[in-house]
């Protein structure tokens, strides 16, 4: 859910980082925030456990620049993707106005991204979204990786509605900006459809 | 109240100016630091008092996460939500409370207050927050209703594109 503040001019979107555990959601916004220059983003929080993995989110504003006169606002989050954090997956969708799903291209990963991609509708559907009618992109990372799925594998057991999808290595940050500016073009094409009010909250 | 994804949540100059008031009003009578308004999404609404120094952004998300994860427990639990929490720090503290069913407000203070003033007027102000924010979703469901274009109905693939340029 959007926030449009006419007080301050400000328009602020939430998106979510989806996907199984150490596919790199971290490490895409860990990418944004080291490429983003200092005025355009806020401090970066990562609640982790002490061996670095995400245990509640990662969080990272970025200020992307004024459109017809208003601050566009883009908070980052990822999920924690180990499958017992579910309860806390559930919680981070809340209010989620764009969805990036990154999968992890190594074969032996092919079943905890299908699993993974299972997971995010149900825990959609729960909130009252639907998959299928939200802003909607995939990253397929770790291209760089000897072991990968082929693409046209990954597509035809995680894309069959070909929603946008991007080929990405995080670590060097190939496909990371494009992932981002492709989910963030459609969160706003699904602003410009709707109306000034809406006023639905919670 | 529908929570549908194409629902936006709006704020005008006009309840801003109410809601600051209201904070204002808080700050001084419960002897606070800072005060500030979080939507559950973790976006900041509004601040007032002592927040030069406050990574207020940052505060807004971590705070919703925190009401988020306690609202997890309590259902567990069989509760519908826990609508105040509060932390204690060597100086500061934080009480945190739900208004008007959907937004949170924020209180940190010290010494100069206590947990008993900052409930009190807490509890107080939060009526005056409530009316506000039922206002504010009549308001833009009404424009809502009436068709009132939205500001970005008219942006183009080029906006968009010069965001990432």
């Amino acid at each position: 859910m959007s926030f449009i503040n006419y007080a301050s001019r400000e328009i602020n979107c939430k998106i979510v980082y989806y996907g199984p555990g150490l596919c790199g959601k971290t490490t895409n916004l860990q990418f944004v925030y080291q490429k983003t220059s200092p005025d355009a983003k806020g401090k970066m929080i990562s609640l982790a456990t002490e061996t670095e993995r995400t245990l509640f989110f990662d969080f990272l504003p970025l200020a992307l620049g004024e459109i017809r006169g208003f601050k566009t606002r883009f908070h980052l989050y990822t999920v924690p993707g180990q499958v017992f954090y579910d309860a806390s997956r559930k919680l981070i969708l809340k209010g989620v106005d764009g969805v990036v799903f990154v999968a992890d291209s190594q074969e032996e990963r092919l079943d905890a991204n299908i699993e993974s991609m299972e997971n995010l509708k149900v825990n959609l559907e729960e909130q009252g979204y639907q998959l299928d009618k939200l802003p909607f992109v995939i990253q397929y990372n770790k291209r760089d990786l000897p072991n990968v799925t082929s693409m046209e594998e990954l597509r035809s057991l995680l894309n069959p509605n070909n929603v946008p999808e991007y080929e990405a290595c995080a670590t060097t940050g190939e496909g990371v900006f494009e992932t981002l500016k492709a989910v963030a073009k459609l969160i706003l094409m699904e602003l410009k459809k709707g109306g000034a009010g809406g006023g639905a909250m919670g | 109240m529908s929570s549908s994804h194409s629902s936006t949540f709006v704020m005008y100059d006009e309840e801003l100016r109410k809601i600051n008031m209201v904070s204002e009003k808080l700050l001084r009578e419960a002897n606070a630091k800072v005060i500030f308004l979080v939507d559950k999404n973790g976006q900041l609404i509004t601040s007032v008092g002592e927040t030069e120094h406050l990574d207020t952004t940052s505060l807004a998300s971590l705070t919703a996460g925190n009401i988020a994860a306690t609202g997890g427990l309590a259902k567990l639990i069989g509760e519908k939500e826990f609508s105040i929490l509060f932390h204690e720090g060597e100086k500061d503290n934080i009480h945190i409370s739900i208004v008007g069913g959907r937004v949170i407000l924020v209180v940190i203070f010290d010494t100069r207050s206590s947990l008993g003033l900052v409930r009190l007027r807490v509890k107080k102000a939060s009526d005056d927050y409530g009316q506000i924010f039922e206002d504010l979703a009549k308001k833009a469901a009404q424009e809502d209703k009436d068709g009132v274009p939205s500001p970005f109905a008219e942006i183009t693939d080029d906006d968009i594109d010069n965001l990432f340029s």
